[in-house]
């Protein structure tokens, strides 16, 4: 078991997602961060699709009721366990009683912390992601509290010959980032001069922005064809331009379908750096790319990813 | 018979037309029903819509144009089964009252009084033509053209679950508390969603709905 000492803002429980249900209008949820949860799961030993928590916004204190292995992955945030100051990106020893915590130091929005054996809260629709609008993942139907007990899945092999992997490799998380995006289905229902001014200005993420999608301000885009169209499928990544012509990029636990055009789809590679841009502050460009560039880059993430981890040899510690 | 086109870097999106069309709908769910009997490795889900179906896939596993090729085998779709038969389902509703805010807006936008809406409405045989927007929520059609309304320009913070609502030429129930920008005329006790119930969704795409007024705003 882990226990919640403190809670941040939003504290989800997140595995790789929901699938297998959006024909029903369920949302995939799963992490805002692909990247650093599927990092974190490799550094523990876990499966990739393993659930973890996701730690938002502000910091975060838990209590090992067990000898356990974590791992802390995502910008912005400082790891200290039993009061030593311990690496992100890198699987740590936990023992018994000892308290640790994830403190929100820089830039950045999502940690995600995975455990050796994956948490073991009960399936729903066959995944453990959370989803609040309703007791997806969470019954009652809450962020974590001060308190909640997270049950931990069994070792499946020794705890001491996982800790101290390490992975140096690191998206380009930045808070000011170029977001390479390609065509949206909709992408000629908007004007040249649209276009043009979409890919030459910066935009902020609104506060009002969630998992379910980012608002953006800056200048708003002219729609060609105005009217709405039909209910159609949606996936994340897609930018969303509804009547006051401010873009809406669509998150984790967004809608399975929309009806407001569609101009771009942010691709795979930049969505976690999207979602750890600075809320407010963090000015955002788009560039366009291509889907073979998008597809060919992103399997070269996430393969890379895998391979980057090291086992640093007894010498090589730092403490 | 449909055009394709890349909705991100893991999906793709068929359209099959542009207007809500029974004879489309049923092509998409077809389709999609094909698609499942010839599964290609990589391939996570499909979604129907009015008029499309969105291919969700693993770019780890597959490329764009590696779908489309599939999708190019399946081009003429024979009649296939779906996965569940279509169900005839009466929904209680009460029409009016605390969830039926809008049903004198409605009234008043189509020249009806509320009991001619709560007629109309309720003596129409609704199809379920797609799923999505909320866990459960069915969009059904058509709503008669003497009884189409535009939604709100500001949609409510929150709708309850229960909540019967019309837009257009489209019908359907909130499943869960959610924001919402439908006409309310009415509550139903029925859940569309329930998490640990079996089954979870009591809709479908292909069933056939009945709106029965238990109690006239009258």
């Amino acid at each position: 078991m882990l226990e919640i000492i403190t809670a941040s803002i939003l504290t989800t429980v997140q595995d790789a997602g929901r699938h297998g249900w959006q024909a029903f209008g369920v949302p995939v949820s799963g992490p805002m961060d692909a990247f650093a949860h599927r990092a974190a799961n490799l550094l523990v030993g876990n499966p990739a699709e393993a659930a973890a928590l996701e730690i938002g916004y502000s910091s975060a204190a838990f209590l090992a009721h067990q000898d356990c292995l974590i791992a802390a992955a995502g910008p912005g945030f400082t790891l200290t366990v039993n009061d030593r100051p311990m690496h992100m990106w890198t699987a740590v020893y936990v023992r018994e009683n000892w308290r640790f915590q994830l403190d929100k130091t820089d830039s950045g929005n999502w940690a995600t912390l995975a455990i050796h054996g994956g948490i073991q809260t009960p399936l729903v629709l066959g995944s453990r992601a959370t989803y609040l609008r309703t007791t997806l993942g969470a019954d009652p139907a809450r962020p974590l509290q001060a308190s909640d007990l997270i049950p931990i899945g069994a070792p499946s092999r020794p705890l001491l010959e996982l800790a101290s992997r390490t992975m140096p490799l690191r998206l380009n998380y930045s808070p000011n980032p170029t977001i390479h995006v390609i065509p949206g289905p909709q992408i000629s229902c908007f004007t040249p001069a649209s276009l043009s001014t979409f890919y030459a200005s910066t935009y902020t993420i609104s506060p009002t922005s969630d998992r379910i999608g980012y608002r953006l301000n800056g200048p708003a885009l002219e729609r060609t064809v105005t009217g709405e169209l039909l209910s159609e499928g949606m996936v994340r990544g897609c930018i969303q331009i509804p009547a006051d012509g401010l873009p809406i990029v669509m998150q984790a636990d967004c809608p399975t379908t929309g009806g407001y055009p569609k101009i771009v789809s942010v691709i795979s590679v930049s969505q976690p750096i999207l979602a750890q841009v600075p809320v407010g502050t963090g000015e955002i460009r788009f560039a366009e790319t291509t889907i073979e560039k998008a597809q060919a880059g992103y399997r070269e993430m996430m393969n890379s990813l895998e391979k980057s981890i090291i086992q640093p040899l007894p010498d090589d510690y730092s403490w | 018979m449909f055009s394709t086109l890349p909705l991100s870097d893991s999906a793709s999106i068929l359209h099959f037309g542009n207007r809500i069309d029974p004879a489309v709908n049923r092509q998409v769910h077809l389709l999609a029903a094909a698609l499942a009997l010839d599964p290609l490795p990589g391939v996570i889900e499909t979604v129907p819509g009015y008029v499309s179906l969105v291919v969700h896939y693993d770019p780890l596993i597959l490329n764009h144009a590696q779908v489309a090729d599939w999708l190019a085998c399946h081009s003429d779709s024979a009649e296939s089964i779906l996965t569940r038969p279509a169900q005839r389902i009466e929904v209680p509703v009460e029409y009016g009252g605390e969830d039926g805010l809008d049903l004198a807006f409605v009234a008043a936008y189509c020249h009806l009084t509320p009991a001619e809406v709560i007629r109309i409405h309720s003596e129409t045989e609704y199809t379920v033509y797609m799923m999505g927007f909320s866990p459960g929520f069915a969009y059904m059609g058509k709503i008669p053209a003497a009884l189409v309304t535009p939604r709100l320009e500001t949609p409510r913070t929150c709708v309850h679950a229960g909540t019967v609502a019309i837009a257009g030429e489209q019908t359907g129930i909130y499943p869960i508390d959610s924001p919402g920008g439908w006409r309310l005329l009415g509550h139903t006790n029925l859940l569309p969603f329930m998490a640990l119930r079996n089954p979870p969704f009591l809709f479908a795409p292909g069933d056939t709905i009945l709106f029965r007024p238990e109690r006239s705003a009258a």
